[in-house]
């Protein structure tokens, strides 16, 4: 038994629920009587809806595969080999429910070794070698063609990138060493880096060809036989394979240089994972490939080891399945039928809801206000929004006609609402307001309408108190910019029975949103903890800590901005109003800033200037802070502000505001867009033993979102 | 308003290899729309002359119109080839002629002047769709003794027209089936075929028929080159006790599909399209459906003369060897040795197979190559027997004629 089959081995036993891929050699005459070949087709058996995927007996499969022609070819009785991927799929890379079993660093390695001893063999065959990426490639699925001398591209591939930094890892089967050797350091840091970090972005055929990754591009009607008939022109020598030279000059540093700009600008140092590719890109420069196989299977196996990649695999899984099953919604078949709906409001809340809601529900929506004028001004922004789409083709001319049609204002409720089975408020953030609301459109919607609230803060049982159907009261509370937040909180008030609640989890479905069930607490989950988080910054600026100081000691943490830039984007108007709804309900946890106060006061929106390129403070809003004289070191502010959001997580999972922390975190990545490597928060907070020390516990099992014991 | 009827030529045509229909067959788990849609864009390919959007009509036949070949395939084929939507596109059925018929009846469009060009092949997966799938005869063909019951077994009228041609034995058709596999043979060793097919992918994921994974298809599957008199000796007549057509006198069930593109002379000249057959005349003909072996002889009749040409004219014959019997009654009739090098020169059907509806374009295909190669040749025709009772003819002319100079 060769040493690769004995790694295989060791780890296949590490992971028996692998969906095994097969890998079929299948022969015959190429065209052009180019002579005798052998394909390899990647299949595990499953249609597209299972992609195939790469666990340690798939790749010993692969590895027997290479035997069979090895020998074929060492004989002469092939002139060359193929490897391609069963319909709609060539293979989406390492099976990661595999990887979240791994406890043990030699372990990780032999998975990082194990696929590189399998794939290189296809560079040392005595035959040329050939990949047709046919369908879907990510990961060790892209790696496997990169070891091939040869790759040809389907222009109908919807989904190719080497998402591996995007989940905490590095492309470990090649890809960080063999991806910038052949298209060049700058093309390779866009695909390992730069599209991983913009929310794991996918390239099409057409752009992976357009990179110099693939040297064919065909179209997917018949792309395997164009394929095929290249290989049999390059075989015969018809075809000369050209590829760029690449600069492995000073073009290849600064390369590296970018990537750990956009690195530093997206995860500011707080997660290692692109760090450690840059690092294998930066080294691969020399063109020793087996030195960059090796660092790859070193920066693999600490990765896999490492808190951040399972908090990102666990962040993965939330998104990919918590998010689309909610937990805690009822029975879907309860939903009733929505194929009207009222927005109450104009505004641009309001006309953004509208907007949403008839993109797709596409059934009539009718926006009312106080005046002929807001309702006119609502109904013209969500068809200018509808022009903007037809200039950007993301619609064609028929569906704007369509969606427009749909979209219509009235001042009576009565006309509008009549036949609405969903009505949604955006009106001013006051109770009495929104209770004075939901009583007019009771009024004159339907029995069955649900009525919807999208408040940030009051009380959902409340607004219905005064209703004679309370139940079908529930919140939707979205998140700002609607259009590009995925979460939405759904949000049960005391009386709101499951029928309404089901409709609510169904409307979101279509909204494609993510739906997370929260229970009618004050500001529900992002609000909540996003405030008590900005309070405590604020809390130690106001006693003395410099603002730099404040806004440095969260840095670690990787978040998608620094607090006050984050105040400044919600508006320090509504921060300062939604503290103090927090702070009437929680007066001794929430505190209302009096230097924030003063800040609203004065009437700025925010408390950086950007003259200089860089944001500096603001000396209108420096003069205005009256601060203490306790000045923090950035660790004891971290310590402050990670302690108070454990705490206010323990207080919620008491309360029972969600049902599992995982709801937490779900809410924090899609609501606040809080990063994969912090697991959402959770994961981090168990990791980084803030969570034993606050509430003597950890949040979740340990293996959950952490290596297992 | 006056009309001048306008010259109609073959421009050009191209074929999948042919499969044998059943769970070995290459085609198993290939589609049939697929099949076609590869020839369509093959056909593209090889005449790159050809803006696609001057494509005035797909034209695709099918003998069963269900499944992948449902749909009006003419038209979804074009969608999925990649032609432009403002391409339209129907099905048609002649049965075994439906290829032919789908150029005679664009061709007709052509001349009229309604079309520029079109595309006209066909498709047929008797693995996917065996003869005779959903049918539903109308009982008064039995009742009312409109056909007789062996009408719709065209080995039994095979078997019938062995009955009306009694010198036309078992043995002359054997001899004419050993003949047919020796000039496919021979046709694919001088590289008369590939050059026409176009390489189909497959897939195969069922380990009892070969290896699994993705495969290529490059040749025709049913061929049985070096097939003798013996072997065919004693195989089985399961169409009639002590009969005479067996699997090895007559074309099998198989898979596969074609395309041809026709335009009018001016159109295909004007865009540097080659011109490799003129369109003579086109005829139809019905006879008893029991005995449809015997339609291509007065379908040729008619067509000559529409041509005001005899059979003495015709140099070069494809003629769909469907039953070895149906080629020998026509050779018969016309006083052709059954061995006569202008017919089938490349052998026929009982070699590459017979996917119904997609044959015609096949002779097509083939007569084309042969009149490039013999341009002594001024006349040549394509015909083929159509299930109940009938035959189709074409009379071409080769461009390349040089008899006059």
């Amino acid at each position: 038994m060769s040493t690769t089959a004995e790694l295989l081995k060791g780890a296949a036993e590490l992971f028996p629920g692998e969906v095994v891929t097969q890998a079929h050699v299948r022969h015959f005459d190429l065209p052009l009587g180019a002579g005798r070949f052998a394909l390899i087709t990647l299949d595990n058996g499953h249609d597209h809806t299972k992609p195939t995927t790469l666990g340690p007996q798939s790749l010993a499969n692969i590895d027997a595969a290479i035997d069979q022609v090895e020998k074929e070819a060492a004989d002469g009785g092939i002139v060359g080999v193929g490897v391609t991927g069963k319909p709609f799929v060539f293979a989406v890379g390492a099976d990661l429910k595999g990887v979240e079993l791994l406890k043990r660093h030699e372990d990780a390695v032999a998975i990082g070794k194990g696929g590189h001893d399998v794939f290189k063999r296809l560079s040392t065959l005595a035959v040329p070698t050939f990949a047709y990426y046919n369908g879907a490639a990510m990961g060790g699925g892209v790696e496997i063609g990169l070891h091939c001398a040869y790759r040809t591209v389907s222009a109908a591939v919807p989904a190719f990138s080497l998402p591996e930094v995007f989940l905490g890892l590095v492309p470990g089967w090649g890809g960080c060493t063999l991806l910038p050797n052949l298209i060049g350091a700058d093309k390779a840091v866009t695909v390992v880096i730069e599209n991983s970090l913009n929310q794991n972005k996918q390239l099409k055929g057409g752009q992976v060809y357009d990179l110099g990754i693939a040297d064919a591009l065909f179209e997917g009607a018949d792309f395997l036989e164009q394929s095929l008939v290249w290989t049999a022109s390059v075989l015969k020598g018809e075809i000369a394979v050209e590829r760029p030279a690449i600069d492995r000059g000073e073009g290849w540093d600064q390369a590296v240089a970018r990537g750990r700009s956009i690195a530093d600008s997206k995860v500011h140092g707080a997660a290692p994972a692109a760090y450690r590719a840059l690092d294998i890109i930066a080294a691969a420069k020399d063109g020793d490939l087996q030195a960059g196989f090796d660092a790859e299977d070193q920066a693999l196996a600490d990765l896999i080891m490492s808190g951040e990649l399972r908090a990102g695999l666990y962040a993965f899984n939330l998104v990919q399945k918590r998010g689309k099953r909610p937990a805690g919604a009822p029975d879907k078949n309860l939903a009733r039928p929505v194929t009207k709906v009222g927005v109450v409001g104009a505004g641009l809340m309001a006309s953004q809801l509208a907007l949403l809601f008839v993109r797709r529900l596409e059934v009539p929506v009718v926006l009312t206000d106080i005046d002929q004028e807001r309702v006119d001004k609502g109904v013209g922004y969500v068809h200018a929004e509808i022009d903007k789409l037809l200039l950007k083709d993301r619609i064609n001319r028929d569906k704007a006609n369509r969606l427009k049609a749909l979209v219509t204002g009235v001042l009576d409720k009565a006309e509008g609402f009549a036949d609405a089975d969903f009505v949604i408020e955006a009106v001013f953030e006051e109770i009495g307001v929104k209770q004075q609301v939901f009583a007019e459109v009771e009024a004159v919607a339907p029995a069955h309408a649900i009525l919807a609230t999208n408040t940030s803060s009051l009380s959902v049982s409340e607004m219905a108190s005064k209703l004679r159907h309370p139940e079908r009261v529930v919140g939707f509370h979205f998140f700002n910019p609607v259009a590009v937040l995925p979460l939405l909180e759904i949000v049960r008030g005391e009386r709101t029975d499951d029928a309404s609640l089901a409709t609510a989890f169904a409307v979101a479905r279509k909204l494609k949103k993510t739906a997370v069930l929260v229970k009618d607490a004050p500001a529900f989950v992002v609000n909540r903890i996003l405030t008590r988080f900005m309070g405590e910054i604020q809390n130690v600026i106001d006693e003395g800590t410099p603002v730099e100081v404040a806004e440095k000691a969260v840095e670690p943490l990787g978040l998608p901005m620094s607090p006050l830039v984050l105040l400044e984007l919600v508006g320090p108007a509504i921060g300062l109003h939604v503290s103090e709804t927090l702070h009437r309900a929680f007066p001794d946890r929430f505190t209302v800033s009096p230097n924030l106060k003063a800040v609203v006061e004065a009437g700025k929106r925010g408390f950086y200037v950007y003259d200089s390129g860089k944001p500096e403070l603001d000396p209108e809003v420096a003069a205005l802070l009256k601060q203490g004289d306790t000045v923090l070191t950035e660790e004891q502010v971290r310590d402050r502000v990670l302690d108070a959001v454990a705490q206010e997580i323990g207080l919620m999972l008491a309360e029972g505001v969600v049902a599992e922390a995982q709801d937490i975190d779900l809410c924090l990545i899609t609501g606040a867009g809080w990063p994969f490597h912090l697991g959402g928060v959770t994961p981090y907070l168990d990791r980084a033993g803030v969570a034993e020390r606050v509430n003597g516990k950890r949040f979740l099992e340990p293996g959950v979102a952490s290596v297992p014991a | 308003m006056p009309r001048t009827v306008r010259d109609v030529v073959f421009v050009d045509g191209v074929r999948t290899p042919f499969g044998k229909a059943g769970p070995k067959g290459v085609y198993h788990e290939t589609r049939a729309d697929d099949l076609v849609v590869k020839a369509i864009r093959e056909l593209l390919r090889r005449n790159p002359g050809l803006d696609p959007k001057k494509v005035d009509e797909v034209a695709v036949a099918a003998t069963t119109q269900i499944g992948d070949q449902g749909l009006t395939i003419g038209r979804t084929a074009g969608i999925l080839a990649g032609l432009p939507t403002s391409v339209p596109g129907y099905s048609i059925d002649r049965m075994c002629a439906g290829a032919l018929t789908a150029v005679t009846t664009v061709a007709g469009s052509v001349a009229f002047g309604a079309y520029d060009v079109a595309i006209a092949g066909g498709v047929e997966h008797m693995g996917r769709h065996p003869m005779g799938e959903g049918v539903d005869p109308n009982p008064r063909f039995v009742s009312e003794k409109l056909v007789d019951e062996s009408a719709l077994f065209m080995g039994m009228t095979a078997e019938n027209l062995h009955d009306r041609y009694p010198t036309i034995t078992k043995l002359r058709a054997d001899e004419y089936a050993v003949r047919s596999q020796e000039k496919a043979a021979k046709a694919y060793a001088n590289g008369k075929i590939q050059a026409d097919l176009v390489p189909v992918s497959v897939r195969r994921t069922d380990p009892a028929s070969g290896e699994t994974g993705w495969g290529l298809v490059t040749a025709d599957e049913p061929m049985r080159p070096g097939t003798t008199l013996e072997n065919l000796a004693n195989l089985k007549t399961p169409f009639r006790v002590h009969g005479r057509v067996t699997a090895g006198n007559a074309a099998g069930l198989n898979d596969g599909a074609t395309a041809s593109l026709i335009a009018s002379e001016d159109f295909a000249r004007e865009n540097g399209l080659p011109v490799k057959m003129r369109l003579i005349s086109y005829a139809f003909a019905g006879v008893e459906p029991e005995v449809m072996g015997y339609g291509p002889i007065p379908a040729t009749e008619k067509a000559l003369a529409q041509a005001g040409l005899s059979i003495s004219d015709i140099g070069l014959f494809e003629i769909n060897e469907a039953f070895a019997v149906q080629v020998l009654a026509f050779l018969e009739h016309y006083g052709i040795a059954d061995d006569d090098e202008r017919v089938n020169q490349y052998g026929g059907a009982i070699a590459f197979g017979h996917p119904l509806a997609s044959s015609g374009v096949r002779l097509m295909t083939q007569l084309a190559r042969q009149f490039e190669e013999q341009p002594h040749v001024r006349y040549g025709l394509t015909t083929m027997c159509v299930g109940f009772g009938m035959g189709a003819t074409v009379i071409w002319e080769n461009p390349h004629f040089e008899g006059d100079k």
